[in-house]
C-alpha cells in the first residue's frame, strides 16, 4: 500500500474528491500541507489576500456549481478570519470543507503562538467539525467531511489539523474510503408517502394557492421539478431571496420575490392565500413580518429536508421532511393520479378568479409592469442600473452581490430564469461577500459573464481581492452603485430615526475607484449621467478579458420599495414609496 | 413544563460542548445535566432536564437530533419512567440536633456516609422533589454544602434507549 504523510494524504484526498480549486492562505501551521500541495497535487490553489475572501470565494464556487467549496487556512488569525465566511455559508446551507491549521498537539491549550480554539470558535456556525488526533485518520475524516457537507441540508465542515499530523517524515498507509457509513448521520431519502398524499389533496382543493420556494429548491436540484408541478397546477410561484432562479422569473406564473422588500403582488398573494406550499424555505423573519399576523387564512404545507426548519416559526399543517427532489417527484405523481380520478381538480374557476386578482395587484404596484421609481431623466436611479445590466447580459449572467440597497435592487430587477445564477449572502447578510464571490464564480465558469453588484460600503470590506483577480485573471465586472452613503442604513435612519444619519456617510474620504482599479491592473470607468449608462455597461462587458470596475453615481436619496411595515405589520402591510403605504 | 431528555451520543471529544453550546446558542434552559460513558465505551449517555412549552421542546429535540454526534434520544417525560438524583449534603450536627438529623435522614431513606464531631455528610437518592424536600426540612443555616448529580432517568418496562 502507498505510504503518505499527513500533508500528502490531504493533497491526494482533494484530488480524489475531484476538487477543482482550493482557496487559501498559507501560514506556519499549514506549511507541511502547502509543501505537499506544491510537490504533488493536481488541484490548483488560489491565493487570496485575506482568509475571509477564501471562504466567500469557495462558498460562491459551491453556490454556482453545487459542489463543495474547499478552503485551507492556517491556525489562529487565519482560522478566525475564516469564521465570518463559514458563518455565511452556514446560514445559507452551502457545502464547504474548511481545513484549518492548528498548533502542534503537545502545544494545544498552552496559548502557543497563533493558537486559537477553532473547534470552539466555529462550533455554532458549522454543520460539523473534526480535530485530527491521529494522522492515519485523515482519509476517513476528509471523506466524512465531504459527505456531511454535501448531503442532507448542506453546510460547512471544519477539519482542524495540528501541525504534527502533517509531518513529512511520518508516513502512513493510504487508502481513501469509497463510501462512508455513520450510525449517527443518515439524511432522509424520501418524504412520508401519507403526508405527500395529504398535501396533494390539499393542493387540489386550493382556491387561492401560492407556492413559496426557497434556496432549498436550488440546493436540492429541484428547480425543474418545482416548475413542472407549478405548471401542472397553474399555481402562482414566489421565490425567497435565496430561491431566486428556482422558478423562471420571466414566466407568467412568477410573482417575484416575497418578504421585507418583496413584490407587492407576492406579499399580497401570500397574505390572502388559502393554501401555501412552502418548498425548501424556512419562514425567515425577513419573509414573514410579524409571525402572529402571517397569512391568517392559509393552510401550510412545508417541505424541508431539515426537520428543525419545520414549525420553527410558523406552524405547518402538513409537514413533510425529505429532500425536495424526491418529495416533489412523489407529489407530482400523486397530483396526477388524483386529477385522473377527478378531472375537475383543481377548481379552475376559482383559480381564474385568483389569477384575475393577482393580475390586478401586478398592474397596480408590480415592479415589472411599470417603473415605479421616480426619475428626472438625468440622475441615474439604481433600479435603472440593474435594468441596464439585465439588458446587456441578456439575463444570463451570474450575479453576485454584497449586502444593502444594491442587493435588494439586484434581487428585484434582475430576472433570474435559472438556478445558481444569483449568488448572495441572504441569511447572514455579509458585507464584503460580493467581490470574492464573483472571483469564485468566474473560476467555476470562466466563459460566463460574472458581475458583482455592490456599493461603496461593501466593496471596501474586501477590496484587497482586486489583487487576487489580477493574479488569477478573473475578468469580472464590478457594478458599484455609488450613493456616497451606507444606503440601507441611511434608509432606515430616514424612515425610523427622523433622518439622523449617524455614521452612515464617509464624507469626502472615498477613494477614486477608477484609479484604484487601474492601480491593480484593471479597468476603471465612472458613469455619472443616465445617457451614458447603457454604453458604459456594454463597453464593460465587451472587454471580455478585463476586470472592469464601473463606478456608477446614483441618486443618493432613493429607497428600496416595497418595504414591509414594521413592527407589528403583516405580509400585506407595505410601504410602496416614500409617501404611500398599503392599508 | 419540565422535561427529561436522555441522549445517546458518540463518546468523542467535543461532543458534550456541542450539546451544551446548542442550549446556550438557542436560548434554551438547562436545569440539570449529567453525562457518563455507557456499557459501550463508544457511547456516552447524557441526561438533561429543561423547561419549555411543547413548541420549544420540539425544537430542542429536533436540534439535538440534528447534531452529528447525537445517535439517538428520547424525551423520558413522554412516558412512564424512573428518575433519580443523587445528593450529598454536609450539615452542621452538634449536640441535640444530631439525633434529629439522624431521624429525618431515616425518614428520607438517606444514609450518613461520613461523621465528624460537628458535621454529618448525608447521601440521598430520589426524584428531585424528594431531595428538595429533605433540604427544606433541615434547620435554617445548618446546611454547609450541597452537591447533586443532576437527574438521570430510564423508561419503565421493555422500552430501551440503545442502538
Amino acid at each position: 500500500m502507498e505510504m503518505l504523510s499527513g500533508g500528502e494524504m490531504i493533497a491526494r484526498a482533494l484530488e480524489l474528491e475531484n476538487v477543482e480549486y482550493i482557496f487559501g492562505y498559507p501560514g506556519g501551521a499549514v506549511l507541511h500541507i502547502y509543501d505537499a500541495l506544491y510537490k504533488d497535487c493536481k488541484v490548483p490553489h488560489v491565493l487570496v489576500r485575506h482568509e475571509q475572501a477564501a471562504t466567500h470565494a469557495a462558498d460562491a464556487y459551491a453556490r454556482a456549481t453545487g459542489k463543495a467549496g474547499v478552503v485551507l487556512v492556517t491556525s489562529g488569525p487565519g482560522a478566525t478570519n475564516a469564521v465570518t465566511g463559514i458563518a455565511t455559508a452556514y446560514m445559507d446551507s452551502i457545502p464547504m470543507v474548511v481545513f484549518s491549521g492548528q498548533v502542534q498537539s503537545h502545544l494545544i491549550g498552552e496559548d502557543a503562538f497563533q493558537e486559537t480554539d477553532m473547534l470552539g470558535i466555529s462550533r455554532p456556525v458549522v454543520k460539523h467539525s473534526f480535530q485530527v488526533r491521529h494522522a492515519e485518520e485523515l482519509p476517513l475524516i476528509i471523506k466524512k467531511a465531504f459527505h456531511i457537507a454535501t448531503t442532507g441540508r448542506p453546510g460547512p465542515v471544519v477539519i482542524d489539523i495540528p501541525k504534527d499530523m502533517t509531518k513529512p517524515d511520518e508516513k502512513f498507509p493510504f487508502k481513501y474510503p469509497e463510501s462512508v457509513d455513520m450510525r449517527s448521520y443518515s439524511p432522509i431519502q424520501r418524504g412520508h408517502a401519507g403526508q405527500i398524499k395529504k398535501a396533494a389533496k390539499l393542493l387540489l382543493s386550493a382556491k387561492r394557492p401560492v407556492i413559496y420556494a426557497g434556496g432549498g429548491v436550488i440546493l436540492g436540484g429541484a428547480s425543474e421539478l418545482l416548475t413542472g408541478l407549478a405548471q401542472e397546477l397553474n399555481f402562482p410561484v414566489t421565490n425567497t431571496l435565496m430561491g431566486l432562479g428556482a422558478y423562471p422569473a420571466t414566466d407568467r406564473q412568477f410573482l417575484g420575490m416575497l418578504g421585507m422588500h418583496g413584490f407587492y403582488e407576492a406579499n399580497m398573494a401570500m397574505h390572502h392565500s388559502d393554501v401555501i406550499l412552502a418548498v425548501g424555505a424556512r419562514f425567515d423573519d425577513r419573509v414573514t413580518n410579524t409571525v402572529s399576523k402571517f397569512c391568517p387564512g392559509a393552510k401550510i404545507i412545508h417541505i424541508d429536508i431539515d426537520p428543525t426548519s419545520i414549525s420553527k416559526t410558523v406552524n405547518a399543517d402538513v409537514p413533510i421532511v425529505g429532500p425536495v427532489q424526491t418529495v416533489l417527484v412523489d407529489m407530482l405523481a400523486q397530483v396526477k393520479t388524483l386529477r385522473k380520478k377527478d378531472k375537475s381538480l383543481p377548481d379552475s374557476q376559482a383559480l381564474d378568479r385568483w389569477w384575475g386578482q393577482i393580475d390586478e395587484w401586478r398592474d397596480k404596484h408590480g415592479l415589472w409592469t411599470a417603473d415605479r421609481f421616480g426619475t428626472d431623466g438625468e440622475q441615474i436611479m439604481p433600479q435603472q442600473v440593474i435594468q441596464s445590466l439585465y439588458r446587456v447580459t441578456k439575463g444570463d449572467a451570474y450575479i453576485t452581490s454584497d449586502v444593502g440597497q444594491h442587493q435588494m435592487f439586484a434581487a428585484q430587477y434582475y430576472k433570474f430564469d435559472k438556478p445558481h445564477r444569483w449568488i448572495n449572502s441572504g441569511g447572514l447578510g455579509t458585507m464584503g461577500f460580493g467581490l470574492p464571490a464573483a472571483m469564485g464564480v468566474k473560476l467555476a465558469h470562466p466563459d460566463a459573464d460574472v458581475a458583482c453588484v455592490t456599493g461603496e460600503g461593501s466593496i471596501q470590506m474586501n477590496i484587497q481581492e482586486l489583487s487576487t483577480c489580477t493574479q488569477y485573471n478573473t475578468p469580472i465586472k464590478i457594478i458599484n452603485l455609488r450613493n456616497n452613503y451606507l444606503g440601507m442604513v441611511k434608509q432606515w435612519q430616514d424612515m425610523q430615526y427622523e433622518g439622523r444619519h449617524a455614521m452612515s456617510t464617509y464624507e469626502d474620504s472615498l477613494p477614486d475607484f477608477v484609479k484604484l482599479a487601474e492601480a491593480y491592473g484593471h479597468v476603471g470607468m465612472q458613469v455619472t449621467k443616465l445617457e451614458d449608462l447603457d454604453a458604459a455597461m456594454e463597453k464593460a462587458f465587451a472587454m471580455k478579458d478585463k476586470l472592469v470596475f464601473l463606478d456608477i453615481f446614483i441618486d443618493p436619496t432613493e429607497h428600496v420599495y416595497p418595504m414591509h411595515v414594521a413592527p407589528n405589520g403583516a405580509m400585506k402591510d407595505m410601504w410602496l414609496n416614500k409617501h404611500e403605504r398599503t392599508s | 413544563m419540565r422535561r427529561i431528555i436522555s441522549i445517546l451520543m458518540e463518546n468523542e471529544p467535543g461532543a458534550l460542548s456541542r450539546v451544551v453550546g446548542l442550549f446556550s446558542q438557542r436560548g434554551y434552559n438547562i436545569d440539570t445535566l449529567n453525562v457518563a460513558a455507557t456499557e459501550d465505551p463508544t457511547l456516552s449517555r447524557l441526561t438533561v432536564t429543561t423547561v419549555g412549552d411543547d413548541r420549544v421542546i420540539e425544537q430542542i429535540t429536533k436540534q439535538l437530533n440534528k447534531l452529528v454526534d447525537v445517535v439517538k434520544l428520547v424525551d423520558l417525560s413522554e412516558g412512564t419512567h424512573v428518575e433519580r438524583d443523587l445528593m450529598l449534603v454536609k450539615v452542621r450536627a452538634e449536640g441535640s440536633v444530631r439525633d434529629e438529623i439522624r431521624r429525618i435522614t431515616e425518614i428520607f431513606r438517606g444514609q450518613i456516609v461520613d461523621v465528624g464531631p460537628q458535621v454529618f455528610t448525608i447521601q440521598l437518592t430520589g426524584a428531585a422533589e424528594k431531595l428538595d424536600a429533605f433540604l427544606a426540612s433541615m434547620e435554617e443555616g445548618s446546611i454547609l454544602e450541597v452537591v447533586r448529580s443532576g437527574v438521570v432517568g430510564i423508561s419503565r418496562g421493555e422500552k430501551v434507549l440503545r442502538l
